[in-house]
């Protein structure tokens, strides 16, 4: 069994990111830039299926700039066997992701297509299922627990869901976006970093792959949240509950 | 208006184009989810969101499932005041929220429909449901809209709620959305009722069909915590404990706390991960967003994540023993101290709940 990971390159999730001041996006030049949490996850939980001897081959892939080449080979040092990047220097948006990786899978035939279950610069919480949607195939989403039974050709999956924990089962192939709580993604160690610049990334365009890439929507602008008013430090426990009680009213 | 508009073209063609499509028809359908034979509060903000789309919006509302409550919730949604169409879809396909069949569902009601909007609240049912709606109709998602600023043109967080992007949706019908409930409350309902009911129609299931993804999927069981106090999302009040707390046994005492101002409880992410509370409770970017009226965190240091989650809280309090805690940069009253003093002080001190 194959299973094809989808990784995004992303502002660095510790960074404290600036709005441009002509109001056009955020500021992305001389930014560390790091794989999306969420994608590290899927990767991994892809590392660990094939450890367990659930999957024959990893392959990471990821759209964007020719830097996402970076990202590629971080996942490749993770464990992932080969990587594609598809290049494309414009904007994507969730679905023209979904369409690519929907030509990526018919391509390469994985049985299972894990991702993040959102990037942490858009927060859109989207690519999986519309991916999925494109493929006709089952999704398990917002993953915190996967158990593959390879003879019956199924997945179990737990889903983080508002109520609780939703177990689902879904036939294979399925696409699965992961949660937080899935697994703590490993280190690449340096054996592997040195490994993993051999190993190979083959480059394709949305072209090669017959995707039409356009777009239906517009950033008209990206400004910074309104500022909370600065508050005052209390000194005693009677102060604030009288400033509770009768200067916010809320208790 | 069509004069004027005409005019227009003479002048400005894409003016005119700009004009037409503001007043172009708006008719909106709203995915809504039910529990226990009435909509659940997320829906009915997500049918407060579509009053912002436009005037003379027509709102058809889409309730699936089986059984005597999908017959209740229906009636109850019928008397809603902005709701001019309840769309019944009954079959045991639609008992669990299994995104084949409910995106399926969507795709089907619209092609009969044609709606130009279509919008769900951005909870993990919305979310797992509409993006993949979304792709069967060809059309691009915009999720965790906070504000309506025209038919077409929506503002959402981006990088964690540290700023706000506009967006414009340029693409065809239907323009889907879900909607960050707490960014459309709700005004109390039994105060305008109306007096003649929405209609009530079945929808067509007849080429609801089998062969795609539709029974590849199975619900095999839900574990939820069964708890007494207000659900998190929609309480009056928050209190939420940190990775201050340092154990489970701890955390007790903000339960305690909650049950006395009548609270729902949250964490934080490391609060949950260190096993203190489960992880349903994790308030933040990757969990609950909430918007109560009062949040109190305790021992919680403020990183962005979390501050993602509780931006539009009216009152913030921090409670953390490091001054110079991020949390104190967003709180309104803050106290440097010791919660393991603070929080017995508090229960001592603070009035019964009314």
């Amino acid at each position: 069994m194959k299973i094809m990971v989808a990784i995004k390159r992303v502002i660095d999730y510790a960074v404290k990111i600036r709005v441009k001041p002509d109001k056009s996006g955020v500021e992305t030049s001389n930014v560390k830039m790091s794989m999306n949490p969420f994608c590290e996850i899927a990767l991994e939980e892809a590392l660990r299926i094939k450890e367990s001897g659930g999957a024959s081959e990893v392959v990471a892939v990821s759209m964007g700039p020719a830097q996402c080449v970076d990202t590629l080979r971080t996942g490749l040092a993770m464990g992932a066997d080969r990587a594609i990047h598809v290049d494309y220097p414009g904007s994507l948006y969730p679905l023209s992701i979904a369409k690519i990786l929907k030509a990526l899978v018919e391509a390469e035939k994985p049985s299972l297509l894990l991702l993040g279950k959102q990037a942490i610069d858009d927060d859109c919480n989207q690519t999986g299922q519309m991916v999925a949607g494109l493929l006709k195939w089952p999704q398990g989403t917002f993953a915190s627990k996967v158990v593959l039974d390879e003879e019956k050709q199924v997945a179990t999956v737990d889903r983080e869901v508002d109520g609780g924990l939703e177990t689902v089962c879904l036939e294979l192939p399925a696409v699965i976006t992961t949660d937080l709580r899935l697994n703590q993604p490993r280190y690449a160690t340096l054996p592997n970093i040195m490994k993993a610049k051999s190993k190979v990334i083959k480059k394709v365009t949305p072209q090669d792959l017959n995707v039409e890439i356009r777009s239906d929507l517009e950033v008209v602008q990206v400004t910074e949240p309104p500022k909370r008013k600065a508050g005052v430090i209390v000194s005693s426990i009677d102060e604030l509950i009288d400033k509770l009680k009768n200067e916010a009213h809320v208790i | 208006m069509a004069i004027r508009a005409m005019l227009a073209v003479s002048r400005n063609r894409s003016l005119a184009t700009a004009v037409l499509s503001r007043y172009r028809f708006i008719s909106t359908l709203v995915l809504a989810e039910h529990e226990g034979g009435s909509i659940k509060a997320s829906s009915l903000s997500a049918v407060e969101a579509t009053k912002s789309l436009g005037e003379d919006n027509s709102v058809s509302i889409l309730l699936a499932g089986s059984g005597p409550s999908l017959r209740e919730a229906a009636q109850a949604a019928s008397c809603h005041p902005y709701v001019s169409q309840v769309l019944l879809a009954d079959s045991d396909k639609f008992t669990y929220p299994l995104a084949e069949p409910w995106a399926k569902l969507l795709h089907v009601v619209h092609k009969k429909g044609n709606y130009s909007h279509i919008v769900t609240a951005s909870d993990s049912f919305g979310k797992n449901i509409l993006p993949r709606a979304a792709a069967l109709l060809d059309v691009s998602p915009i999720t965790d809209v906070i504000e309506v600023s025209g038919s077409h043109l929506f503002v959402r967080p981006i990088y964690a709620g540290n700023a706000l992007s506009t967006i414009q949706y340029t693409g065809s019908d239907p323009c889907m959305l879900t909607i960050r409930s707490t960014s459309f409350p709700v005004a109390s309902m039994s105060a305008h009722s109306k007096s003649i009911a929405a209609a009530i129609e079945q929808v067509d299931l007849s080429t609801f069909s089998e062969d795609d993804a539709v029974g590849k999927s199975k619900f095999v069981k839900l574990s939820s915590q069964d708890t007494e106090r207000p659900d998190l999302g929609n309480a009056r009040i928050v209190v939420t404990g940190g990775r201050g707390l340092k154990s489970a046994e701890n955390f007790k005492m903000i339960e305690k706390l909650a049950e006395k101002l009548g609270a729902a409880v949250g964490a934080t992410r490391a609060a949950v991960d260190a096993g203190f509370v489960p992880n349903e409770l994790q308030v933040g970017q990757t969990g609950k967003i909430v918007a109560p009226e009062l949040y109190m965190a305790f021992g919680v240091s403020g990183a962005i994540q979390h501050l993602a989650g509780i931006r539009d809280s009216k009152v913030i309090v921090a409670i953390n023993k490091d001054a110079d805690a991020p949390i104190f940069q967003v709180a309104d009253y803050g106290i440097v101290g010791d919660l393991f003093e603070v929080i017995p002080e508090l229960l001592e001190k603070l009035p019964e709940k009314k």
